[in-house]
């Protein structure tokens, strides 16, 4: 998983109550007079001046991107030409139009939705494990989380080795079930799974500390009340683990999704995209049209749509959590 | 606790959490070892689980494949500018957020908040052209700046600022301190675990960077260690991989020492705001 701190945020957002009240002004403490306002004065103008720095950066490198590529997605440019040749919606009625660009989607979805129940039915199964009074539990826990903060680059090539059908860890393993060992990263059908397979590997902790932390904040009343009742163990992890775990659940997913989709460095390193474009997502797609063919046009298409993507997602799991939600 | 216990018994569960443990291991493991065979042990099968005579001449070999000094210089570099503006940009902006009076704050905030629904990678091709145009193509600065402002990092602290009790830098105000001395000498002090935490996260960040280095960057000589390593897989390929994961060490070992000395720090700061809601 990459650690880009940006990612993680959408959610926060949501999940800290605390920003509603804050949001209010605070009043203003008694007392006036001139050298009051002339204080006022020069804090407003001391408040311009710590914001500055930040927001100048923002402005140039985050909200004017996003203007001029909304505006480069409505041109044909091949990015050295001096003019660029405005061509309305043509890249995009013509890339969804296209069988290459459902083709990315498919690969996007596939990547993405596979971490996603990875990290989900995984995760929570190994903090399961982990929340039992185990000795070495914290061991464990320790290397489940060291590969989210490792390079992807460097994960990944670890694993092109792993998977190197002739000397390969991969292959030993398949030897002890007598399965043979595929060509993985060279077949269209094995290299997507492959990539599956190692950024699991490299996201799980992440799922995995989050779902300890919340199967630690179950209140242990709600377990008692549960067996006061008479229910077993199926029946207190169905109404009452997983109910009190859905905030959590909600984290994992909205977090999973905005990661995976910008999972670019194992793919760089491990299939380039390839074989066929069995491995080119949408975030490979964008780098591959914009700074390898050059077509400036349609990798801004392809980002408008990545942003889009995204931004709908975050909606609709809002929208849902706020029905479907258990909040304690 | 969780109720599996009364399923299975102790063994069960101990054998669960070993072969769990032998996931995340077992590949770690495998690296070291790796980086440590000579050719024939590589190129063998079944596999050799420790070199029988370790070959550190790999380490050698790898560090001269690619200019890798010259590599870590740039990644020390750009991690370390690009950490500290972000640091200073955040504290800047949190402790103004908190602190000081301002009409019309909460546009602000908004505008920030705003900025976090934009995924750092959606943003590549016009960056690019702008560096461009700047003519920072291949420098420090056009890797460092892009990264530079932050939302995530400000948000976090402010969210901490405004945990602490208003007396305290209103107290200092009163004896006479400005706003910079207030941050300076007040807040910060109260403040370093959650400090430490948002710097460590954008440590490890900027030195896994993977996308941005690559695309801001055409010479050899200006390359970080994450592109380094790639470019001499390129390279080298399949036909050398004791070669290749020495230098993976040479990637994930500043970065795995960072862990083992403040683990705490970094679980909390990448998996902060999970279980608040």
């Amino acid at each position: 998983m990459d650690t880009d701190d940006r990612s993680l945020n959408i959610l926060t957002i949501f999940c800290v109550p605390s920003i509603v009240p804050s949001m209010v002004m605070r009043k203003t403490e008694h007392g006036v007079g001139d050298t009051k306002k002339r204080r006022i004065g020069r804090e407003q103008l001391l408040f311009l001046a710590f914001i500055a720095p930040n927001f100048l950066l923002l402005g140039v490198f985050t909200y004017w991107p996003m203007l001029y590529q909304t505006y480069l997605s409505l041109t044909r440019w091949d990015m050295l030409a001096p003019t660029k040749a405005f061509v309305g919606l043509d890249n995009y009625t013509s890339m969804l139009g296209a069988s290459e660009f459902w083709g990315v989607m498919f690969n996007t979805f596939y990547f993405t939705g596979a971490i996603v129940v990875g990290n989900l039915i995984l995760g929570l199964a190994i903090a399961i494990l982990l929340d039992q009074r185990l000795r070495g539990r914290n061991f464990v826990r320790s290397f489940a989380f060291a590969p989210v903060i490792l390079s992807g680059a460097a994960v990944g090539l670890v694993w092109a080795y792993i998977f190197d059908p002739n000397y390969g860890l991969m292959r030993t393993f398949l030897d002890l079930f007598g399965v043979p060992s595929p060509d993985w990263l060279a077949s269209t059908r094995f290299a997507m799974p492959a990539l599956i397979i190692v950024y699991l590997w490299k996201s799980l902790g992440f799922a995995v500390v989050i779902y300890l932390a919340g199967l630690q904040n179950i209140s242990k009343d709600l377990y008692e009340a549960a067996r006061v009742d008479g229910a077993n163990s199926w029946i207190r992890f169905r109404h009452v683990t997983l109910p009190q775990l859905s905030p959590v659940t909600f984290f994992v997913v909205l977090t999973t999704i905005i990661q995976s989709f910008q999972a670019f460095d194992i793919i760089a390193v491990m299939t380039g995209g390839g074989p066929a474009g069995a491995t080119t997502t949408l975030i490979w797609y964008i780098y591959q049209e914009g700074f390898i063919a050059f077509r400036a046009g349609i990798a801004a298409t392809a980002a408008i749509i990545m942003f889009l993507l995204l931004l709908i997602i975050t909606v609709l799991q809002v929208r849902y959590a706020q029905r479907g939600v258990h909040y304690s | 606790m969780t109720p599996v216990r009364a399923y299975g018994g102790t063994l069960v569960l101990y054998t669960l959490l070993i072969m769990t443990a032998l996931v995340f291991v077992v590949p770690l493991f495998w690296v070291f070892s790796a980086s440590l065979k000579d050719t024939q042990q590589i190129y063998t099968f079944p596999p050799v689980w420790i070199p029988t005579e370790p070959r550190f001449a790999n380490y050698s070999e790898a560090w001269n494949a690619a200019p890798f000094g010259r590599f870590y210089l740039n990644t020390i570099i750009t991690t370390f500018f690009g950490v500290a503006l972000e640091v200073v940009n955040a504290l800047l902006t949190a402790y103004a957020l908190v602190f000081i009076r301002f009409p019309g704050k909460n546009l602000i905030f908004i505008g920030m908040l705003a900025a976090l629904m934009v995924p750092i990678h959606v943003t590549i091709l016009p960056n690019y052209l702008t560096i461009a145009s700047l003519g920072w193509v291949d420098t420090y600065q056009g890797i460092i700046l892009p990264g530079a402002s932050v939302a995530f990092g400000a948000f976090l602290l402010r969210q901490h600022f405004l945990t602490l009790p208003r007396e305290i830098p209103e107290a200092a105000r009163l004896d006479g301190a400005g706003h910079l001395q207030t941050l300076w000498y007040v807040i910060l002090p109260i403040s370093r675990p959650m400090l430490v935490t948002v710097t460590l996260v954008s440590v490890v960040t900027k030195w896994n960077d993977f996308l941005w280095p690559l695309i801001s960057t055409n010479s050899e000589s200006m390359r970080t260690l994450p592109i380094g390593l790639s470019y001499l897989f390129n390279q080298e390929g399949a036909s050398q991989w004791g070669l290749i994961m020495a230098a993976t060490i040479f990637v994930i070992l500043p970065v795995l020492l960072l862990f083992l000395r403040w683990q705490k720090h970094i679980v909390s700061g990448l998996t902060s705001g999970a279980t608040k809601g």
